[in-house]
């Protein structure tokens, strides 16, 4: 796509409008010398903060406050480790993260899959009141829900459970929005209509013919939600109480607190939260990406 | 099998809605967790927290109606208005520089003689999928007093030692930078998700025309992305003022006994809501608080719609 546009344009450029693009220094070889040094540094500026905690994690405080502050790997990273896991009990908070985030994860998908599918294949009286309505829920501000969700857990007796990390978002507005655009603009019809000829039931057509061809849309959704749950942190802090139960997130707040905590630890902890999405990320950051713009560009 | 359930309900449909409803009982299944899930964990919650604002409570014992009488409290409640300052404060310094970067950064990457764009767009993207906490933790050491890289390197241009997280007068710049830190990638992949549905071929007949790029910038780009920058600015102003997650974690912590730090320059209303519901058990009107968090959410949201929502064509 970008290469045909270049080779398309800048013939047109040149011959059309030598004199003003002169005059626009941004195309000129100066120009697109600094544009793309801009690019680059604010690039690595981005790119900073990461570097950082991985050299960080492998040094003790004693090296990290020296001046100047090392930029190269240090040896202290088992030093680190075990302090780490003698603060708090990371391998159990992480597998809590874990477990939360992907339980929540397969039930989205299912229920958003679902709703998604209904709103774009079926034609039912009210469905674009209903659609518009569950629209506008993504505007309202959560604000106001959250001391009243603590009481109505307190009343459900779910505090220090994972039921509210698990239970309230799993059939949300924008996945079931998501789901949709996707089913509506990708699935044809006659789909559908082969398998009810044939007598399916309209749960079977959803499960044996819709579920199968939706996956890349299932994937995006599925990165996004596991993050968004995986890096959750206000919800949980307020429901667990017992150690045992904390996410990660929640474990590392701890550290903060801890007076004396070694930076490196510290560091090292939140490599351990930040690490293992950003893998990911840098694996499939088309499903990533492709997931976080639908709602805002389509929605608008 | 739809056709089926209708013929086996026995009286006759009263309307043609009613029968479309009864053929179509399956969708009404599929959609129904989002509607029962809402109305408990969204709705109700709502309308709870509403009366809840008009009680005094501890949490344990019986609520007690005290009318409006937390509301009027919160009105003259300094701290309380401080948080509002420093919220806002917050939005200015951190979320509209913000926009405004990615917006720009969104132009140039989308210019079509820029190679690389699939690289740049994953680098600036990275910073939101870490953990707001992790984060915090980085730029604390980032940003140490004496010791932290970021003086050190300012020390190279003479500036500094700058206090980042202890003193007041720096702490929401702080808090700022962060967030530009972690948004502006985001941002920008969606004003560039919005800009590669531009037609190309606007850009190359302005540019046949002789128009510069600053031209092209306010009369092609800016008019057809104002939906998208619109949908994004509202839900930034609604993410902004509820911001909680890098102030609590960069001003003293969760278990602070004085969140929002030295002279609470950085305790912004979200986190207070939080101190004066679960730390200090007033419930009924931290309540409150949230519900005037929650208006002017949607007076801003509204005051921005009515200035900028407007077509320019119309």
């Amino acid at each position: 796509m970008a290469t045909t546009q270049v080779a398309t344009s800048k013939p047109l450029v040149v011959q059309s409008s030598s004199q003003v693009q002169r005059r626009d220094r941004l195309s000129g070889p100066i120009g697109m010398f600094l544009l793309y040094a801009m690019l680059i540094g604010l690039a690595l500026l981005t790119a900073f903060p990461f570097y950082y905690m991985l050299v960080t994690s492998t040094h003790r405080s004693a090296t990290i406050l020296r001046i100047p502050p090392p930029l190269w790997f240090g040896d202290a990273l088992v030093q680190n480790y075990t302090d780490l896991i003698s603060a708090l009990p990371f391998w159990n908070a992480f597998a809590n993260s874990t477990a939360i985030a992907a339980i929540h994860t397969v039930l989205v998908l299912f229920f958003c899959s679902l709703a998604g599918y209904a709103f774009a294949k079926y034609r039912f009286p009210g469905r674009e009141g209903l659609f518009a309505f569950l629209l506008a829920t993504l505007m309202v501000p959560g604000v106001i829900g959250l001391i009243p969700s603590f009481v109505i857990m307190r009343w459900l007796g779910w505090i220090d459970t994972w039921y509210p990390l698990i239970v309230p978002g799993i059939a949300n507005a924008f996945g079931i929005f998501w789901m949709r655009q996707y089913i509506d603009s990708a699935i044809p019809n006659d789909l559908m209509d082969a398998a009810r000829i044939d007598g399916a039931h309209e749960f079977r057509i959803y499960w044996n013919v819709i579920v199968p061809v939706i996956a890349p849309a299932l994937a995006a959704l599925a990165i996004l939600t596991f993050m968004g749950k995986w890096n959750d942190f206000q919800w949980p802090l307020l429901i667990l109480k017992e150690e045992a139960k904390y996410t990660l997130p929640v474990a590392l707040s701890t550290l903060r607190s801890l007076r004396g905590t070694e930076i490196g630890v510290q560091i090292l902890g939140a490599t351990g939260a930040v690490l293992p999405i950003l893998i990911v990320f840098l694996l499939a950051s088309r499903q990533f990406i492709a997931g976080i713009t639908a709602g805002a560009v389509k929605g608008g | 099998m739809a056709t089926l359930v209708a013929g086996q309900t026995a009286p006759p449909p009263r309307s043609k809605f009613w029968r479309d409803v009864r053929r179509n009982l399956w969708p009404y299944v599929f959609i129904s967790p989002f509607y029962l899930l809402y109305a408990v964990f969204g709705i109700f919650p709502l309308l709870y927290g509403l009366w809840l604002s008009f009680h005094t409570w501890d949490g344990i014992s019986p609520m007690e109606w005290v009318g409006a009488e937390n509301y009027s409290t919160l009105l003259f409640d300094d701290i309380w208005w401080k948080t509002i300052y420093n919220t806002v404060w917050l939005f200015f310094g951190a979320t509209v520089p913000q926009l405004t970067i990615a917006l720009i950064l969104a132009f140039i990457i989308n210019t079509p003689y820029i190679r690389g764009k699939d690289i740049f767009r994953a680098a600036y993207f990275m910073p939101i999928v870490a953990s707001a906490v992790a984060v915090a933790l980085i730029f604390n050491s980032l940003f140490g007093e004496r010791y932290g890289i970021l003086n050190h390197a300012l020390s190279y241009v003479g500036l500094g030692p700058i206090d980042w997280l202890g003193s007041r007068h720096w702490l929401k710049p702080s808090i700022a930078l962060v967030t530009i830190w972690q948004w502006t990638g985001y941002t920008m992949v969606i004003y560039l998700a919005g800009l590669q549905s531009i037609n190309p071929e606007l850009y190359e007949a302005a540019r046949v025309d002789g128009a510069l790029t600053r031209h092209i910038f306010r009369h092609i780009t800016l008019p057809l992305l104002r939906p998208v920058i619109l949908f994004q600015v509202i839900l930034s102003i609604i993410g902004a003022m509820q911001n909680f997650d890098i102030p609590v974690m960069l001003a003293g912590g969760t278990q602070s006994s004085a969140p929002g730090g030295t002279d609470r320059a950085g305790l912004v209303s979200m986190v207070l809501i939080y101190w004066t519901a679960f730390k200090y058990t007033q419930f009924g009107y931290a309540a409150a608080m949230a519900f005037v968090l929650f208006v002017l959410i949607v007076l801003f949201s509204f005051l921005y719609n009515r200035w900028q929502g407007r077509n320019p064509t119309d």
